[in-house]
């Protein structure tokens, strides 16, 4: 169904409304990010019968039952290998898939790594709440060091990943990064993500108030949210600084960006040349 | 069934090839357009030759990151509404484990092949064993329904291999062709015309209204259509337990409404699932029991048998989940003794025993990578009619 893209973006129009109430903790920056995604949708006139959303397991895996539109909800860490199935077998779908820092980079790792180096047209959304929520709040892969956690108790000792390092280094054509308290900037990133030819990945700082921030006394959501932006190191400082990674040093905006060759155009070109030949 | 029809060398469509390869054949034959698997060892040529082929007749090969990724692309490009297919062999079938259960829940259809070693673990990848009999069954956590062939020749592995696409349409499940990795790497001569055809019955496609549609609402044969992306449904699809609706939920009625729902679409059309042979079995005296490269050997146990005297027969179940069990009932009418030869430590032997209960069952088992011969299954045969 298209929806006329010059009308005022109401996010209703893209939401099940029989889904509501919805089952998010309140002050949970999920539903920012939800929204973002949707303007973004919204904005590219997106038609909601040619989106497909694959999402994994935890609290950003459930997202996907709330969008009106062709959604799978998968086994935990697979969303990614889920979606190459699909948008390789059905290249006319606009696949989107929403996963969590730990869905995406402990036990999906493998499939996030490969996806950056296919680089498949899919663009992958992982909400980075810093913690495995849904699960009662044990440390992540994403996890803040000395931050306290149910598995953490004397504080994380791991160091943590930068995901938006990781996806670049593994190839992705498209990396960017942003905080859900600007969500205008937030829906042109994903906006931006959407329409890159290759695999786009996005970590989109979220917050879980009611578990990791109340774990930590790092205070509602609106200051948990500002913690974020003191932290943020804007992408254009990159050229003068020359910072390498740094926890709690968040670069934001698009991260990385290349023009490698879309891996299912590439591959149906050279299975055809080959068909040619023989 | 065919494994003796070597003798049409010569003619113009006899082909000489391996199970692998007719595996690879079935598969395009059977409208397979998507393939994701990884390289394991013995299954590895269906992937080489269907990366070869999908191309030519407008599909997909992808070779995935691990033997999860391959499963779970599978399912996946069903989910977009293409008939697709992953190999492996024993650790991959492991691995695969979780994501079988998420396609027998959320009723996906797609084809699985495992090619049987020797296990456990990394076991011995070149010989042969039918040691995952019960994991293709039971794999996956929880309670699930699932639909396993084992062909015994290369000819049949063709054959079911077609099959095996056409009941994961018709039954929205997944489907496990089960073979030994003697079927998967033996050369026999086929011809193959004659083949069934494929894309002999698609999933049902969604035709009520979008704003009617319930992604899991069965028709009265207990199969629930399903909506394609795209066509305007946009339908929800979870590993979660789910409703009607397709969304999750945890009412104990409508949980027990749909996963009863799950298990009778199987057993109410058992009639179009259940496939088996027998041989000689109306006056056996002693019945034979076996699947794959086993009962080829059985077979010419029974020729050896006859030719002494002893009235043997075998009964092969060719659809070995839903076991067949009155067709094995039936078999087994005049039967004073029932041997069942495998490579493994009992697990057909088990289920046979739990369905004939009273018969006297017997195990012959090998767990040494070897097969088990002709003239050993005949020994212990005439030994059991004997009474030893």
């Amino acid at each position: 169904m298209l929806i006329d893209q010059a009308a005022e973006f109401d996010v209703r129009d893209y939401l099940r409304k029989e889904m509501m109430p919805h089952f998010l903790c309140p002050g949970c920056g999920h539903g920012i990010a939800l929204r973002a995604l949707l303007w973004a949708v919204h904005e590219l006139g997106i038609d909601k019968d040619r989106l497909a959303v694959v999402s994994g397991i935890g609290c950003a895996g459930r997202l996907s039952a709330y969008i009106d539109a062709n959604t799978f909800h998968v086994t935990h860490g697979r969303p990614l290998a889920y979606a190459t199935g699909l948008a390789l077998a059905r290249p006319d779908l606009h696949v989107v898939v929403i996963t969590g820092d730990g869905d995406c980079l402990a036990i999906g790792g493998n499939h996030l790594i490969h996806a950056c180096r296919r680089n498949l047209k899919l663009t992958c959304l992982m909400l980075n709440n810093e913690v495995y929520g849904m699960t009662g709040g044990q440390v992540s892969p994403t996890t803040p060091e000395a931050l306290l956690t149910t598995t953490t108790p004397h504080g994380n000792t791991e160091p943590h990943f930068d995901a938006c390092a990781l996806a670049a280094a593994a190839g992705a054509g498209f990396v960017g990064r942003e905080v859900t308290l600007n969500v205008p900037k937030l829906k042109e990133l994903i906006r931006a993500a959407l329409t890159h030819p290759g695999f786009a990945f996005v970590e989109i700082m979220s917050d879980c108030t009611e578990i990791f921030g109340r774990k930590n006394d790092l205070g509602s959501s609106p200051e948990m949210m500002m913690r974020q932006k003191s932290e943020l190191r804007p992408t254009a400082y990159r050229d003068t600084v020359d910072m390498p990674f740094r926890p709690n040093h968040l670069p934001t905006g698009i991260l990385a960006k290349n023009d490698r060759p879309e891996y299912g155009a590439s591959y149906r070109r050279a299975a055809a040349a080959r068909e040619a030949q023989s | 069934m065919n494994a003796h029809d070597s003798t049409l060398a010569g003619r113009p469509k006899a082909k000489l090839i391996s199970g692998n390869h007719a595996c690879a054949l079935g598969a395009v034959a059977g409208g397979c357009r998507f393939f994701a698997g990884y390289p394991i060892t013995p299954s590895s040529e269906i992937a080489e030759r269907l990366s070869r082929s999908l191309p030519g007749v407008g599909g997909v090969f992808v070779q995935m990151e691990d033997e999860i990724a391959s499963i779970a692309a599978v399912i996946g490009a069903s989910m977009g509404g293409v008939r697709s297919m992953t190999a492996t062999s024993g650790p991959g079938f492991s691995l695969k484990q979780e994501n079988i259960g998420y396609a027998a829940g959320a009723e996906i259809p797609c084809v699985i092949v495992n090619v049987m070693r020797g296990g456990p673990s990394t076991g011995m990848p070149t010989r042969p064993a039918q040691g995952d009999i019960m994991q293709a069954r039971w794999g996956s956590h929880g309670d699930y329904p699932i639909i396993v062939l084992t062909p015994w020749s290369v000819r049949e592995i063709f054959n079911e291999t077609v099959r095996a696409f056409n009941l994961a349409e018709q039954f929205r499940s997944p489907v496990v062709l089960l073979y030994d990795q003697v079927l998967a790497q033996l050369s026999e001569t086929v011809v193959l015309d004659g083949v069934p055809e494929a894309a002999q019955a698609d999933r049902k496609p969604a035709s009520s209204s979008p704003a009617e549609f319930k992604p899991y609402a069965a028709d009265a044969d207990g199969i629930p259509p399903m909506a394609r992306p795209g066509a305007g449904y946009r339908t929800h699809t979870t590993g979660l337990t789910h409703g009607e609706s397709g969304f999750p939920t945890q009412d104990p009625e409508a949980v027990t409404r749909n996963l009863s729902r799950l298990f009778s679409k199987l057993d109410r059309n058992r009639d179009a699932i259940d496939s088996w042979q027998t041989v000689q079995c109306d006056d056996a005296e002693v019945l034979i029991v076996a699947i794959g490269i086993t009962a080829r050997a059985a077979a010419r146990a029974v020729e050896l048998c006859r030719a002494r005297g002893v009235r043997a027969g075998l009964f092969r179940p060719i659809t070995l989940w839903p076991f067949p069990e009155a067709a094995l009932q039936a078999a087994a009418a005049q039967a004073r003794a029932v041997l069942v030869p495998e490579l493994n430590t009992g697990q057909l032997c088990r289920e046979v025993d739990r369905i004939l209960g009273g018969t006297r069952v017997e195990g012959l088992f090998r767990i040494s990578g070897e097969p088990i011969v002709p003239s050993e299954i005949a020994e212990r045969a005439a030994a059991l009619v004997r009474g030893a």
